[in-house]
């Protein structure tokens, strides 16, 4: 049978270009109650960090007009713990296996990656754009030159397809973008969440313990499809697009901009079974369109 | 827990910003302090809200709430009829089978909903309950609890009907087996150190804002002498004494 769907990524066959993004689906196994996750193309874990982190304190969600913001603070249960416990799931389910790998120091992000690269996840996810990690994360993520040292050193250490996922608060995308791809990345994501804000003026304080938090949802959608627009024209490794996706439009929106493959993330919260349904509708309309794969459409714009 | 959507038998108004939605027979098993996800808007806009199980009867399952902002709005304008989004059930719920003999249940504003349903259970497996209702002024669906307690204690800020004060003034916790409780949390938090002082267990049902409801987001954050835990996930429904 014909797989309309498929697309390739650094040498890695997804069976669509469909990835639930990192922070919103766990493990993969509460959706898992609700339907086969094993149809996804692949699953991006909650952000890792070399040892177990709590994660923020106070209020982490915030509702906003077509959006959310959250404040997790990365709360993880370490990378030994996450191979030792959720990974075999993970493996058993069929589909791809991102480790996002995010942190604090580049030493414990050498070493995360030195433990994951004996293990069977098909991807690391180089989170350095985390905006609710007090230090790292965010500054990696906003600098150019200090973004390339950090690739340059993870790569290095990397025997895994190296995907490092992009702030929109970077200084400059593109600038950003092309950073790492020199320093040796192989596939890029973007967007994470871009920095906000909110005030509860009755307590008139800011709602958020860290003050500043991740904005996501389909209020960021227009921002996020002209960044990955842009990288896309900048750069030549394979691009993974997110940042508001609710809809099959939206997906094909991010892959005729150039993207190789998009996640979902929030959509999740609003509408359960989402995914499923994303896959089977964006089968639908390569049939309705006479589109043999979905990556023939991929950068036409 | 499945995804579903269901179709209102009626949405009554029994107090100023308090409904009571009443919705069609749900096939699953419901536990007695879970709660659904709950949703009537069809756009992305909003995410999902966390309420909790009023009472489960064979051919329909009840929800109480407060009218508290946008989505609760929204609930307030459901008809007969209308459809809602129902993710659930979720959550652990009070530990009904664990305790034995005579319990108190200590409910505060929109958090005594949860223990009707709870009350109802603890009769049929044989205890005796009573059953301390707080409310700061405005008194509703007190009387419903009349039927599903041994005991029922009511008081308001303001002293219209019942005590005059707090709830947690007139509970004596030496007198209880175990005690659940729902409400404020400053309100849970006395319950709980009262019985600590008494030396009876206590398991509160803790309110966070969520945001996926089945533990994967992680935002309903509640520490725990265990480390932060899930609030959807792996409560709502705590052992009093581990929560710091």
């Amino acid at each position: 049978m014909m797989n309309r769907l498929s697309t390739t990524i650094n040498g890695i066959t997804l069976k669509n270009p469909i990835i639930a993004a990192s922070g919103c689906y766990g493990f993969g196994r509460e959706y898992n109650e609700l339907y086969s996750v094993g149809m996804l193309g692949g699953i991006s874990s909650k952000g890792l960090t070399l040892e177990p982190r709590q994660g923020n304190k106070g209020i982490r969600v915030w509702e906003t007009p077509s959006g959310m913001m959250n404040s997790v603070g990365l709360q993880n249960p370490g990378v030994r713990k996450f191979i030792s416990d959720e990974l075999p799931f993970m493996e058993s389910l069929g589909t791809v296996v991102i480790a996002n790998l995010g942190g604090s120091l580049i030493e414990d992000y050498i070493e995360g990656i030195e433990l994951l690269n004996s293990t069977s996840v098909d991807f690391i996810e180089l989170n350095i754009s985390c905006p609710n990690v007090k230090t790292g994360g965010m500054a990696l993520g906003i600098k150019n030159e200090v973004a390339y040292e950090a690739v340059l050193l993870a790569k290095k250490a990397s025997k895994k397809p190296l995907m490092v996922k992009l702030s929109p608060n970077a200084e400059n995308i593109v600038e950003m973008a092309k950073a790492c791809e020199a320093a040796g990345a192989d596939s890029l994501s973007l967007v994470n969440t871009f920095k906000a804000m909110a005030i509860d003026i009755h307590k008139r304080k800011a709602v958020f313990d860290n003050i500043y938090a991740g904005l996501s949802g389909a209020a960021i959608k227009p921002m996020a499809l002209r960044m990955v627009h842009e990288v896309c024209k900048n750069v030549s490794i394979p691009v993974i697009g997110l940042g508001g996706i609710y809809c099959v439009e939206d997906i094909i929106e991010f892959i005729m901009v150039g993207a190789s493959a998009v996640q979902v993330g929030t959509a999740n919260f609003t509408h359960p079974l989402i995914i499923s349904t994303l896959i089977k509708g964006l089968e639908d309309y390569c049939i309705d369109q006479n589109i043999n794969n979905i990556m023939d459409i991929k950068g036409i714009i | 827990m499945e995804y579903t959507k269901l179709k209102v038998i009626n949405n009554k108004k029994i107090g100023s910003d308090i409904y009571v939605l009443k919705v069609a027979k749900y096939n699953e098993i419901i536990s007695p302090g879970q709660f659904f996800m709950i949703k009537c808007w069809d756009d992305h806009l909003s995410l999902f809200r966390p309420i909790s199980v009023y009472n489960v009867e064979s051919d329909a399952v009840y929800f109480m709430y407060r009218t508290i902002g946008k989505g609760t709005e929204k609930m307030a304008h459901l008809k007969k009829g209308s459809e809602v989004e129902l993710l659930g059930p979720l959550g652990n719920g009070f530990p009904v089978e664990k305790v034995k003999g005579k319990i108190a249940l200590v409910g505060g504003g929109v958090g005594i909903p949860p223990l009707y349903e709870t009350a109802k259970r603890l009769l049929a497996l044989g205890n005796t309950v009573d059953i301390y209702l707080g409310y700061r002024d405005e008194l509703f669906g007190f009387e419903e609890f009349l039927n599903v307690s041994h005991n029922l204690f009511v008081s308001s800020e303001h002293g219209n009907e019942g005590y005059k004060g707090y709830i947690t003034d007139i509970f004596h916790a030496e007198q209880y087996d175990a005690v659940f409780t729902c409400g404020p949390e400053v309100m849970m938090f006395k319950v709980r150190d009262l019985c600590k002082e008494a030396n009876v267990p206590s398991w509160l049902s803790m309110e966070k804002h969520m945001a996926c409801g089945v533990g994967a987001c992680l935002v309903c954050n509640c520490d725990t002498i265990h480390g932060t835990v899930r609030t959807c996930k792996d409560g709502p429904v705590f052992f009093g004494n581990d929560i710091l």
